[in-house]
């Protein structure tokens, strides 16, 4: 056997070995991961039903529920959703499309890396002084959807600058010697092709922020409530002055969310809590990979739909 | 291609629109609801969460109650602003927080509502420490014993010579702020070699898993575990009845000391006096603690207490009874027999 041919082979058994290698550790996360999810399943799948999900907490576990967190959930990701979208998508618009590279937009952008690297719970401190004390907000589920749309700015934006960075250079060329403005070019091309690549990013980092705990409890989030925030619309109490709420009065409610009634269970003496906080881990991971699924879906749709 | 942008456009202007409609509306919205908000200690909220959800039923609704957890220093935070209306303490107000108050014009009532007992506990195997005097626990736990003090027969002699494993809350919890208190006599004074953890479920795992093992932690999770872990009677030298266990005659009577401890409720004046659902809340807090509290196994105080606080509420005796400065082994008595300082 020649040496060159000792030499190939050695390299085809390193191949082979750096695959089995991937391939066992690809399958042992996997494994922490599914033993994780069967465990909370274990414990936690007894005791999701209806009343579970229709009820607000209690200190009796078998009566506790988690209406008022799933309720707060959905709220406080409408007030981040609508925030940190537009304002995501049209900084990363700016620095992709606009800005002249010079030290303004570096020191910008070294900025919001620096940012998406930040613990949350700084997040939490920075939101307490001004959005609960400065702008006097409270601890509303405003001054929390603000909050997280703070934590999740920076991957919107780098989100949306990576979709725009994909489309190709000719197509903003063909464009403009069409003799487009830069607005037109961003208005008909770029935003409609890159739609897929931005709802991919923001759904992402949302479902990032369905999760988020210490940044909420900072800011002063409930841990007890049992109402739910009031629905736009619907009859005010009579004692309470009569009419109709306001349709964004709701803003102003206390609240509380998944993961902090998880919290509060998981450190409760006895057992009794665990399967009540497995249960909610349920419903959160549902919720979590609904989101994951959904952005894979519009991600598949809106490619099919850009031929280039 | 119009359509598909589309939804980002209403996005943006709906955000503007919200951002700007709401935040005029809001005050005169608040002033209306008939809230009672709490914050403070995480270690009080079992026993005003059960109240909370009590009165809630009793009122069909009507008022509306929120507690958070912020902790007994953070509630305080915004108790002293009067932001809220009422705060869960695990110990006195503090000299600063007192000040605090004094500068936003926030007079408060202070009341004592349940105790907790700090429980020493052990393996259920374990057969050597069925007692110990707080001078061996301080021999065990004051900083000095870091790295000397390691082995059971070093606590007093007799016992095996066995290495002993020891399990304590974090350092940011009240419960440690209290034992170091009470056992080395001052406070977040200890030594750092033990297996620490702000959820006490860890701990009870881990003296549960040890028969070597000691540790302290809240009554409430050794009463939810008593089947995994005992109890070790504490003998105080400065009293005369020798060791006494963690129970909820020992503690009621005043025995168990002075690992014992009052939890409060701080109730801002005005809202008292100004929003009658506060004021109801607070009487309605007052009758059913006991019950309540020893629902969620916390150990309630004598009913002469709750008489007392009754008191002080109807003759408007507002202030602390500490002066800003915690103490240990006080009988709950005493504390609103005395005068009380704003």
């Amino acid at each position: 056997m020649t040496s060159i041919e000792r030499v190939i082979r050695f390299r085809r058994y390193q191949d082979i070995g750096f695959q089995v290698l991937g391939a066992s550790l690809t399958v042992i996360a996997l494994l922490v991961l599914g033993a994780l999810v069967l465990d909370l399943a274990k414990t936690g799948l007894g005791r999701l039903s209806w009343s579970f999900l229709a009820s607000f907490p209690s200190r009796k576990a078998e009566q506790a529920g988690i209406a008022s967190a799933i309720v707060g959930s959905f709220y406080v990701m409408v007030v981040t959703a609508f925030t940190a979208i537009p304002l995501g998508v049209a900084a990363g618009v700016y620095l992709e499309e606009y800005s002249r590279r010079n030290w303004f937009t570096a020191v910008i952008e070294i900025n919001i890396a620096n940012l998406a690297g930040v613990p949350s719970i700084v997040y939490g401190l920075m939101a307490l002084s001004l959005f609960v004390y400065t702008f006097g907000l409270g601890e509303s589920i405003l001054a929390g959807g603000l909050t997280l749309a703070l934590l999740i700015l920076p991957i919107v934006i780098v989100a949306t600058r990576e979709a725009l960075r994909s489309i190709p250079q000719h197509i903003r060329e063909a464009a403009y010697a069409m003799g487009a403005t830069r607005w037109q070019v961003v208005r008909y091309h770029l935003l409609p092709y890159s739609t897929g690549g931005i709802a991919t990013g923001v759904i992402i980092a949302l479902s990032r922020a369905i999760g988020e705990t210490a940044p909420l409890i900072t800011i002063g989030a409930l841990t007890f409530i049992a109402f739910l925030p009031p629905t736009p619309f619907s009859p005010r109490p009579e004692e309470d002055g009569g009419g109709l709420y306001g349709p964004f009065e709701w803003l102003d409610s206390g609240f509380t969310v998944l993961p902090i009634q998880m919290f509060n269970w998981v450190s409760r003496p006895g057992d009794a809590f665990l399967a009540n906080a497995a249960a909610a881990g349920i419903v959160l991971i549902v919720a979590t990979l609904g989101l994951n699924a959904l952005a894979i879906v519009v991600r598949n749709r809106m490619r099919r739909r850009i031929r280039w | 291609m119009r359509t598909r942008i589309g939804w980002l456009g209403t996005a943006a202007v709906s955000a503007l629109a919200f951002g700007v409609s709401v935040i005029p509306a809001t005050p005169a919205a608040v002033a209306q609801d008939r809230l009672v908000r709490i914050d403070g200690s995480s270690t009080v909220f079992p026993v005003t969460e059960a109240v909370a959800e009590e009165f809630q039923n009793s009122t069909r609704g009507r008022v509306k109650v929120t507690v958070g957890i912020s902790g007994t220093g953070g509630g305080f935070k915004k108790f002293c602003r009067g932001d809220t209306d009422i705060s869960n303490a695990s110990r006195p107000i503090l000299a600063l927080e007192m000040a605090l108050a004094r500068e936003n014009g926030v007079e408060y009532f202070e009341l004592p509502i349940c105790f907790d007992a700090i429980t020493v506990a052990v393996h259920k195997d374990n057969t050597w420490a069925s007692s110990m005097t707080v001078q061996e626990l301080k021999r065990l736990w004051e900083p000095e014993a870091q790295g000397k003090i390691t082995l059971w027969s070093q606590v007093r002699e007799g016992w095996p010579e066995h290495k002993i494993d020891l399990f304590g809350p974090g350092t940011d919890s009240g419960t440690f702020d209290y034992f170091t208190e009470a056992v080395v006599g001052k406070a977040k004074s200890s030594r750092g070699d033990f297996t620490g953890s702000e959820d006490d479920n860890v701990l009870v795992r881990g003296i549960e898993g040890n028969r070597y093992g000691l540790g302290y932690l809240p009554f409430a999770y050794y009463a939810e575990n008593m089947n995994r872990l005992r109890a070790v009677a504490i003998d105080w030298e400065e009293d005369e009845h020798g060791p006494m266990l963690p129970d909820m005659d020992n503690v009621v009577k005043g025995l168990y000391n002075p690992l014992s401890r009052p939890l409060f409720l701080y109730v801002n004046r005005t809202s008292y006096e100004t929003k009658p659902w506060v004021k109801q809340f607070v009487d309605f807090y007052l009758d059913n603690a006991a019950e309540l509290a020893e629902e969620v196994k916390y150990l309630p105080l004598p009913e002469r207490a709750y008489e007392m606080a009754r008191d002080r509420l109807r003759s408007g005796q507002t202030g602390t009874a500490f002066g800003g400065v915690p103490e240990v082994g006080v009988s709950v008595e005493e504390i609103l027999a005395r005068q009380p300082t704003q």
